[in-house]
């Protein structure tokens, strides 16, 4: 299945906070524990981009703007 | 394909000081967005709180003043009756607004002037170490309520917007929360109202939001937004409260 939508993420503005993680319905988004970013926090990325179908929940509730949403 | 979602020119592109999962970024992201869409952040004046938007000036992509603790509705009255033709907000915190300069805001709705305020409400004094603020619900932990606030000895938690809604110089009321995305969106058409209520020269308008304090709360961020869910939405229910522009509408 082709993905509809396309999460960017700002690494180095993500503070860690996982309010976009437990904000997505699809439940793709995750910590990424393998990357320590210039704030010195695990940043948030989309573990299966596929399924991303561009709602934009997760950047309704990112405190620190770090994500930008694309719709297909 | 097409960009849903960006980052808004009302905000200057910087990191800001706010702890992991605070919701004043959110807050601040709504408020930048709502001055872009109306188009008036070239005219646009804010007045920064003290609490932990006192470095609101470094974020906001506007004027911004600083204004004492409390005082906020009260340098915001002297810069629009100087200068009628900027759009004039303030940003203020439960400790701010609620507590220190009580006076300040209801006098300020009591003149209807036509200034408009974006009140967060964490409960909680969050910049100096977490101490009790007067919207602290009952029962609360705080560093000055370490047994859970008790009313009998400080009171109960004051409901900002149904007290400011009973005065009759004010012409926009409404309690809002960011605690999900439908509420967020709610919390974002209901800033830009009180914003237009402005620019149509129509008074005084405020915007309750219920935000979180996960540092202070001792919560982590996601959880937190269940506190307040569980907890503030309960005594603090969410809703428009005065609305002028609907009552004329109908008295007509
Ligand atoms: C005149 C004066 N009194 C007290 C203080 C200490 N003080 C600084 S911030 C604050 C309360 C902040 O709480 P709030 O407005 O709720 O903002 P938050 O940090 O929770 O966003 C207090 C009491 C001060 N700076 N000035
Ligand atoms: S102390 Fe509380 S209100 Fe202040 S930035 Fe941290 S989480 Fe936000
Ligand atoms: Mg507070």
């Amino acid at each position: 299945m082709a993905a509809k939508g396309k999460v960017t993420f700002s690494r180095d503005l993500c503070k860690g906070c996982g309010l976009c993680v437990s904000a997505c319905p699809l439940k793709i988004l995750e910590m990424d524990r393998e990357t320590i970013n210039e704030k010195g926090y695990n940043p948030a990325y989309c573990a299966d981009p596929q399924k991303c179908i561009g709602c934009a929940n997760c950047a309704m509730m990112c405190p620190d703007q770090v994500i930008t949403v694309e719709r297909f | 394909m097409a960009v849903v979602f960006e980052r808004t020119k009302g905000l200057r592109p910087v990191s800001t000081h706010y702890c992991p999962g605070c919701t004043h970024g959110i807050i601040h992201r709504l408020t930048a967005e709502a001055l872009e869409e109306l188009g008036v952040l070239d005219r646009a004046i804010g007045v920064a709180p003290v609490g932990c938007s006192v470095l609101a000036y470094n974020y906001f992509n506007c004027d911004m003043q600083e204004a004492a603790h409390g005082r906020a509705p009260a340098v915001a009255t002297g810069i629009k009756r100087v200068l009628p033709d900027k759009f004039v907000f303030t940003y203020q915190g439960d400790g701010d607004l609620a507590s220190i300069g009580t006076a300040e805001v209801v006098h300020a709705a009591h003149r209807g002037e036509n200034i408009s305020i974006v009140f967060v409400n964490n409960a909680i004094y969050g910049m100096t170490g977490g101490q009790m603020a007067p919207t602290t619900l009952a029962g609360q932990r705080t560093t000055t309520s370490p047994l859970g606030r008790d009313p009998l000895h400080a009171g109960y938690p004051i409901r900002i917007a149904e007290m400011l809604a009973m005065i009759p110089g004010a012409a926009f009321i409404e309690r809002v929360s960011v605690d999900s995305p439908a509420n967020v969106r709610k919390a974002k058409k209901a800033i830009k109202r009180a914003f237009e209520i402005q620019l149509e020269g129509k008074g005084f308008s405020l915007v309750e939001v219920l935000s979180t304090c996960p540092t202070n709360w001792g919560i982590e961020p996601p959880l937190a937004l269940k506190w307040l869910r569980e907890n503030m939405i309960p005594y603090y229910p969410l809703g428009n409260f005065r609305d002028k522009t609907k009552e004329e509408a109908t008295d007509e």
